[in-house]
């Protein structure tokens, strides 16, 4: 298993990061009554683990007992019956699932599965909980439709039914459904906390860490827990009792990144387009997220331009992928960014140099 | 609502303090005045409700239907739909017409309760269907305006046809004024056996602005996380507000302009997951207020604010509009052309 899995915290004691939200926490569970949740900060930085163990504490043992369900479910939409395919993950107390997965129908899932999921009372042996709960991922990418249907079954099955949103970014949440929610930001955990992490896990796999190397993998991997934890694995595997200065190595398509700026910086031509475009479609065709290719590519460029063509730049990025959200392909928009730049530089050049 | 008496103590506290009668409703005075008159009379006309979130217009026409019917007729009398259910054209035509072709009976009161000779449908949300939905329904208000009448609740006038409002009585619904939304939540606070001085209970007017159901709903999170007493950096916290520190510190930087400095403000706010959309209007109003600004200045950032607002809304990536904002925030403090130097 690997390591982010196999020391995930699994209750809220065993949290070390985001102390002052599991305190939080806990008294709200304690009180026996909590309200909706909406967690919302960037990835990796620990939303689900705190969901998982927050439901831990909740319900008990029981709500780790989960099972995997992909059930297709007929919706009958006046004229024309539409299935819909959703993989829910649940336990006794409750229902964990991505409506934004079902794409534009997304507003089915929320008027007719999740309704229906909140109408029912659970069942419940013991008597102890008189609700349940729904978790659902991913809210931002919840179509407005969706968003609105949700927010008056949010009210009307409050009795019976408590709603956890998670999101990365609680900007593309509509206010509405924010104003019904307690809003708990979770920041991702700062350089000491994250070597605090890696100093448990390297304890609990019994290796010897040297001083320093913890933080040096901390500051390299932009306050992502997760990344934070992956590296460090990735680095046992390499080499073995650590050495101090030991390099820790960047993701191979961070480096295919950096690779591409530099050529673009060296060669501004037609040919050097050309040659870029492949390595973009290489980056595309493995899965890299056009919107983070891009990212990356600013902040390499960032490092290496001169401080009065970072506006320009930042400014043109800004736009393209803006442009990307609202286009189909994903490459125009890379390719046309590239191309800006080549001509920004090129201009730039001339203007410095002749 | 609650379908059981028992669950109620569990109920969010907008639930609990719903009011029940016209009467209750806080700070609208002559929707209320118009209301308790038609109460008395029994006979109203067709109504439009639109105002900002938490004024009060759903509970209000909750409530004109609860104390015109009273619960046992309520439930044959009153069709309620919102924008959970679906309410696509095919709805209008089948259920709703189906609804509101039906003819009632006897116009004795019972069990005090006016109970008048027609029913009524609540559309809340109005301002989500869709264009058809709601031409279909023109034609149908008239028809059977004798045996039901339509209250139509949103948030946006401009989005309901004109032919529909031109059939209504609108009603405007006012964001609460401080010392109504005050009154209000210490009245809970009261009730709950909270302890909130003077300081939080302003912050907690300032930041709802005006919207009720956002106060209650900030009051209860926090009293939650909390315990009962409350301090309004408590509140903040709970509201997903930016602290002004945060704020303040990014436009430190920006006036410095140094661009690498800005940027490891945007990074540090990204990371720290403040809601983008909350800094760019808090960075407004840090604007707006400044008195060391030239009206040009102010104009121009204001203007980049709003195109990046823009495209939040489009779904582009915070981190890179936040940087682009802060970017030309910086070239428009140090009276940089707008124009970039280099674009060909």
């Amino acid at each position: 298993m690997l390591w982010v899995d196999k020391y995930r915290p699994k209750t809220l004691d065993q949290m070390i990061v985001h102390q002052d939200i599991v305190q939080n926490l806990k008294k709200l569970v304690s009180e026996q009554d909590c309200p909706h949740l909406l967690f919302y900060g960037p990835s990796g930085s620990g939303k689900k683990t705190l969901v998982r163990a927050l439901l831990r504490q909740m319900f008990g043992a029981s709500a780790e007992k989960v099972k995997v369900e992909n059930k297709t479910w007929k919706i009958d939409a006046g004229t024309r019956t539409i299935e819909i395919e959703l993989t829910t993950l649940s336990s006794t107390h409750h229902v964990e699932m991505n409506p934004s997965d079902a794409g534009f129908q997304d507003r089915y899932i929320v008027q007719e599965i999740i309704k229906e999921m909140a109408k029912n009372r659970p069942i419940d042996t013991k008597g102890k909980k008189s609700f349940k709960v729904l978790v659902l991922n991913e809210v931002d990418k919840l179509s407005r439709e969706a968003q609105h249907s949700l927010r008056r079954t949010m009210e009307k099955y409050s009795a019976s039914c408590r709603l956890i949103l998670c999101c990365n970014s609680s900007s593309k949440v509509t206010e509405a459904i924010r104003s019904r929610c307690l809003n708990i930001r979770i920041n991702s955990p700062p350089e000491d906390e994250i070597v605090k992490v890696l100093e448990f896990t390297a304890k609990k796999e019994g290796l010897t860490l040297p001083a320093g190397f913890a933080a040096r993998i901390a500051g390299k991997t932009n306050r992502s827990l997760r990344r934070a934890v992956l590296s460090f694995e990735t680095c046992r595997v390499q080499q073995y009792p650590f050495s101090s200065n030991q390099a820790i190595p960047p993701m191979d398509w961070e480096e295919y990144v950096s690779e591409i700026v530099s050529e673009t910086m060296t060669e501004q031509s037609p040919k050097m387009l050309f040659q870029v475009r492949g390595k973009l479609y290489e980056l595309l065709i493995n899965c890299i997220p056009a919107e983070i290719i891009l990212k990356r590519m600013l902040y390499e460029l960032l490092r290496k331009l001169d401080s009065e063509l970072k506006h320009e730049v930042c400014h043109w990025a800004a736009y393209y992928e803006h442009r990307m959200r609202q286009g189909q392909k994903a490459i125009f928009h890379l390719e046309a960014f590239v191309a800006k730049f080549m001509s920004i530089y090129k201009a730039f050049l001339i203007s410095t140099f002749a | 609502m609650a379908p059981l008496g028992q669950t109620s103590q569990h109920q969010p506290w907008v639930e609990k303090y719903r009011p029940k009668q016209v009467k209750d409703v806080a700070h609208q005075d002559e929707v209320v005045r118009v209301l308790t008159n038609t109460l008395q009379t029994s006979n109203c006309p067709h109504m439009l409700f639109y105002g900002p979130p938490g004024t009060g217009k759903t509970t209000t026409a909750l409530a004109v239907a609860h104390q015109l019917y009273g619960p046992e007729l309520y439930r044959s009398r009153v069709l309620e739909l919102n924008a959970s259910d679906d309410r696509g054209i095919n709805v209008v035509r089948t259920k709703i017409k189906g609804f509101a072709a039906v003819a009632v009976g006897s116009t004795q009161r019972q069990g005090g309760y006016p109970c008048p000779p027609f029913k009524i449908i609540i559309l809340d949300e109005a301002d989500s269907m869709t264009e058809d939905a709601q031409n279909a329904l023109r034609r149908t208000m008239e028809t059977y305006s004798k045996v039901t009448r339509f209250f139509f609740i949103c948030n946006y006038i401009s989005r309901i046809i004109e032919p529909l409002a031109s059939r209504c009585a609108k009603f405007r619904f006012k964001p609460l004024s401080e010392e109504v939304m005050s009154s209000r939540i210490q009245h809970i606070c009261n009730e709950e056996g909270l302890n909130l001085d003077a300081e939080a209970l302003s912050t907690l007017g300032s930041i709802s602005q005006g919207d009720l159901r956002r106060a209650i709903t900030y009051l209860q999170g926090a009293a939650r996380l909390y315990g009962s007493s409350i301090t309004s950096s408590d509140l903040i916290s709970v509201s997903g507000v930016v602290p002004v520190e945060v704020v303040e510190s990014l436009f430190t930087a920006c006036k410095i302009g140094n661009f690498d400095l800005a940027n490891k403000e945007v990074n540090n706010i990204i990371a720290e997951g403040y809601p983008v959309s909350q800094v760019l209007s808090q960075v407004f109003d840090l604007i707006i207020e400044s008195g060391e600004l030239s009206d040009e200045q102010k104009a121009r950032i204001s203007q980049k604010l709003a195109e990046a607002d823009k495209c939040l809304v489009d779904g582009a990536d915070e981190y890179l509009q936040l940087l682009d904002a802060a970017s030309d925030t910086i070239r428009a403090l140090h009276n940089m052309p707008q124009e970039f130097s280099y674009e060909t």
